[in-house]
């Protein structure tokens, strides 16, 4: 039934620090091989090795730049998948019952023997965080690798998502949001967590750490502590030169 | 949003013979016999066919079945039921005044009342949705009423009541564009809510997370060809009411030219409902700096 829970035992998610993520997408690859060969339908590509490959992927990393003014500009990797929002509006629009979450964990998940490919939930989800595979013709998404998680065929150290497994800079989490003395809730509660778009009303459960502010280099005495030796980059010109410049800047 | 032909179609066809439905339920024309079975055809064939066009929108047809399980909390659901429980009842109806030359009153009501309800179910597929403001309006369900309502009564020849209502929508349409031209602005969504980044200073996309298109952008972040809104907009608006609405009010009753206002409501009708969707902005195309 594609009611949503009205309370889930667990709050399963990811804290995604802005400010660790290199922007190295070894989360993307590695969640499309655990997630292609494990839970659902593979994640097929089309044309894979043609001029336009198009593929279906559970996340993506996409790059922004931050700039303020008389501030340098800022880069900010920026992880994106399932925020497995506790208002899931892709829950509630599915008309076949496919899409559901789940109450003991809080996971949106799909069951794809349901799923009729409409694509409506990818609508209404705004975060981008649902795809249409292409050659299945279902509704793909994060399962926070519910085949891992839990899975006990596995050592305990990879009983995470396989984002979290694999990121070389730390920079995901994974734990349980209902509880507040979890590794993701103090994280979160120390580092200003914040949701997306939440004027959407999705309620989501991850969280993403915002990027730490910049030691400040520009002003006046201050002195970048890792690159002191760094002269500025073009000394006023002198003698005959500083003459020209002069008279130049006149005409 | 990609305005595929087989929402085009499903929204357009099944909204005029729902609204073709509404009419005939309602005794209007009051008609039996072959007379019965011809407008009763064409309000099945739009309907059916919108519907059957519909299907073609899926990934995986062979669960469609399922969709009619989650009436209590999903409009598409509701959609599908509407439609079937309408279809039904409308042909009770039907069977009565094509076979038996007999009205049953009481269920033409009935018909009429849920071919409209199954438009607003329609409707409200698309109005539901947060993530497209353009959609989230609360006029968005009376204006696909309005179409069905105005569609239905040109097809089942109420002249007078068509050439109102066609008026009315055409009012109607050129309001819910100036409307929906605000709304993504007013919802107040923006690069900087999207990546919560905003306090950091402007935010732009550096480097998008893929370099091919994928199914998001295809499907949600449709922004060819709205270089020509506005020229539709304005071939929509005369060809969709104001043509047949001249035709049925200044000239004299003539079946060539009842049948060129038909054609004329048909361009408006499609010209229009490509737009809803083309020119529908969903915001996930914030997160790749596209509307």
């Amino acid at each position: 039934m594609t009611a949503l829970p009205a309370k889930t035992a667990k709050k399963l998610g990811l804290a995604i620090d802005l400010d660790t993520c290199v922007g190295c997408h070894a989360c993307v690859i590695n969640c499309k091989e655990w997630n292609t060969s494990n839970y659902g339908v593979p994640l097929s590509d089309v044309n894979a090795y043609g001029a336009a490959p198009v593929g279906t992927f559970l996340n993506r990393v996409h790059t922004f730049e931050a700039k303020s003014e008389g501030c340098n500009a800022q880069t900010v990797h920026f992880p994106k998948s399932c925020l497995h929002c506790e208002d899931a509006p892709c829950v509630t629009v599915c008309p076949t019952g496919a899409s559901y979450k789940r109450s003991e964990d809080g996971i949106v998940l799909v069951n794809e023997d349901k799923c009729m490919g409409c694509g409506l939930c990818a609508w209404a989800c705004p975060y981008g965080a649902r795809e249409l595979d292409q050659l299945a013709g279902v509704m793909k998404k994060c399962t926070l690798c519910i085949d891992r998680i839990y899975n006990e065929n596995i050592p305990e150290i990879d009983r995470v998502p396989a984002c979290v497994r694999t990121c070389p800079a730390g920079a995901r989490h994974f734990g349980d949001f209902a509880d507040p003395d979890s590794n993701v809730s103090k994280l979160s509660a120390e580092r200003g967590g914040i949701a997306l778009m939440e004027a959407q009303g999705t309620r989501p459960v991850n969280r993403y750490l915002p990027p730490r502010p910049k030691t400040d280099i520009t002003g006046e005495g201050k002195i970048a502590v890792s690159a002191p030796a760094l002269a500025p980059g073009i000394p006023e010109p002198g003698g005959f030169l500083g003459w020209l410049d002069k008279a130049l800047e006149k005409l | 949003m990609h305005p595929a032909p087989s929402v085009i179609i499903f929204t357009a066809l099944s909204g005029l013979g729902f609204g073709m439905m509404f009419f005939l339920g309602f005794g209007l024309p009051m008609v039996t016999g072959w007379g019965a079975f011809w407008y009763y055809l064409t309000a099945y064939a739009l309907a059916v066919g919108g519907l059957l066009a519909s299907t073609l929108h899926l990934g995986n047809p062979k669960n469609a079945i399922h969709a009619f399980s989650q009436w209590r909390t999903s409009w598409l659901s509701r959609e599908g039921v509407a439609a079937v429980i309408t279809l039904l009842v409308t042909a009770i109806h039907a069977i009565g005044l094509i076979f038996l030359a007999e009205r049953f009153q009481i269920v033409g009501w009935i018909s009429g009342a849920l071919a409209l309800a199954t438009v607003f179910t329609t409707s409200k597929i698309y109005n539901q949705l947060k993530t497209v403001p353009r959609w989230n309006m609360p006029l968005t369900p009376i204006l696909f009423l309005t179409y069905a309502l105005a569609g239905g009564a040109l097809l089942t020849g109420q002249i007078t009541t068509a050439a109102v209502l066609l008026l009315v929508l055409t009012g109607l349409q050129v309001a819910v564009w100036q409307m929906g031209d605000k709304a993504f602005g007013a919802a107040g969504h923006n690069i900087a809510t999207a990546t919560g980044l905003g306090n950091l200073g402007k935010v732009r996309l550096l480097e998008g997370p893929h370099s091919s298109p994928n199914y998001l952008l295809t499907e949600m972040v449709y922004v060819v060809g709205r270089k020509h809104a506005m020229k539709l907009r304005a071939i929509a608006s005369v060809t969709l009411g104001l043509v047949p609405a001249a035709i049925l009010l200044v000239l004299p009753f003539n079946p060539a030219l009842a049948a060129f206002a038909v054609l004329s409501h048909f361009i408006g009708l499609f010209a229009a409902r490509w737009l809803f969707f083309a020119e529908a902005e969903h915001v996930v195309g914030l997160y790749y700096d596209k509307r």
